[in-house]
């Protein structure tokens, strides 16, 4: 956990992450309030409000009396979200630190080509 | 949420010194607590107060919307694990356990056993010969078994070493999970019990310096670091918690930045920095006991 950021956001984005990378498939159950809260070493209520905004986004639902399950769907629109927010968070420092260091854009499209091992 | 302590105006004090000061506070029914500041901060007067083991010299208090002060109803639902706990002379910690069910009507016998393993307590030696840390230990248990609906921890931690520590928060965690309750822990060791905490309640002075939501805290100051005029006009007119320079760069904590903001600091070459709450608290406890605004050269 960063200090930087609220746990609860961190905690969001820990099940984002394996919803979109398929390791909690969809209509799968996710762990408890009480299991992330021990597995984190963090308060359960903080815990419970990450849960509960991927409720409210519709990544998670409630099954009264069981627990939360991945909602049908859910990948595809968190896939369409980062892909949305792609150029922000990842193009636009990386085309900053280029300019900085001098590379210039066709040295710079010819390292990712090479990293993504095109 | 309903408030199960709450103090007005509370004042103690013991001759000319004011232990503690007007402090006003409520504490939700089953959150974590953290009563965190200095040595000599007010935190164990303030406890003792809401305990009803000391007389305020000014103030209200309503614990379960009662005063706390010898009224049976209210002590039997509180437990007070102090830092120095005293035990009659020739008490073994097998003894504490064989009574602490006289008073504490939810004690877990089975909990308690399990805490004893956990923690390594020899049951038959004199509670004078233990250890600092197995003494700290004898109270650590108490508190978790006694499932008191309001439990203090006053610095429970003394002379235990990292694992039982480790042991005595995860223990914690768990037993709060299943068992929700009330609990106020004062400490020092801020970044180990940071992310267990709901509520985050500083004092200095006898005074409340934050009183918020953990989650709230988070986040809420941040440190710029870069050449000093960069920062310096990045800084501007905000309010600046605390500051430090090294020749051509400085380092200066200030408050919230939005996502514009960090970007902006981002575009000057600015390096941005989170302040973690124990940082923040040194930061803010700190700066009350020298004049601001002083720079401190390195």
């Amino acid at each position: 956990m960063d200090d930087s950021r609220p746990i609860f956001v961190q905690i969001a984005e820990l099940i984002e992450n394996d919803v979109v990378s398929g390791a909690l498939p969809e209509e799968s159950q996710v762990p408890s309030t009480n299991e992330f809260a021990a597995f984190h070493r963090i308060n359960p209520a903080t815990a419970g409000k990450g849960v509960n905004l991927l409720v409210d986004k519709g990544v998670l639902y409630k099954k009264r009396g069981i627990g939360m399950f991945v909602a049908q769907g859910a990948r595809d629109r968190l896939i369409a979200d980062r892909r949305s927010q792609f150029q922000t968070e990842y193009v636009r420092p990386l085309v900053a630190e280029a300019e900085k260091l001098g590379i210039t854009g066709e040295q710079l499209v010819q390292m990712i080509a090479e990293g993504s091992g095109a | 949420m309903t408030a199960v302590i709450e103090a007005e105006g509370l004042t103690k004090h013991y001759r000319s010194v004011r232990a503690v000061d007007e402090v006003s506070l409520r504490i939700e029914e089953n959150t974590i607590t953290g009563l965190l500041g200095r040595n000599g901060a007010g935190k164990t007067t303030l406890m003792q107060l809401l305990t009803g083991q000391e007389f305020a010299t000014r103030g209200s208090i309503r614990v379960f919307g009662e005063s706390p002060v010898e009224s049976a109803g209210v002590l039997q639902r509180l437990s007070f694990i102090k830092e120095s706990q005293k035990y009659p002379d020739d008490f073994k910690p097998k003894h504490v356990f064989a009574t602490a069910p006289w008073f504490f009507p939810n004690w877990d016998g089975e909990l308690a056993g399990r805490l004893i393993d956990d923690f390594r307590l020899p049951l038959n030696r004199r509670i004078k010969k233990l250890s600092r840390g197995q003494l700290s230990a004898v109270g650590v248990i108490v508190g978790l078994a006694a499932r008191a609906p309001i439990t203090f921890f006053d610095e429970p931690y003394l002379g235990l070493d990292a694992v039982a520590r480790q042991i005595f928060y995860d223990r914690l965690l768990e037993d709060y999970a299943e068992h929700p309750r009330t609990v106020v822990l004062s400490t020092h060791l801020i970044d180990e019990v940071a992310n267990l905490l709901e509520h985050v309640i500083v004092i200095d002075q006898g005074r409340i310096l934050l009183d918020d939501e953990a989650e709230a805290l988070r986040g809420s100051a941040t440190t710029v670091v870069g050449t000093r005029t960069a920062v310096d006009s990045f800084v501007g007119g905000r309010e600046v918690l605390h500051r430090d320079v090294l020749g051509g760069l400085a380092s200066v904590t200030v408050g919230r930045l939005d996502p514009a903001e960090r970007r902006e600091a981002a575009e000057l070459g600015l390096e941005l920095a989170p302040v973690s709450l124990q940082q923040l608290v040194v930061q803010k406890t700190g700066a009350a006991a020298e004049p601001t605004g002083i720079e401190q050269t390195a």
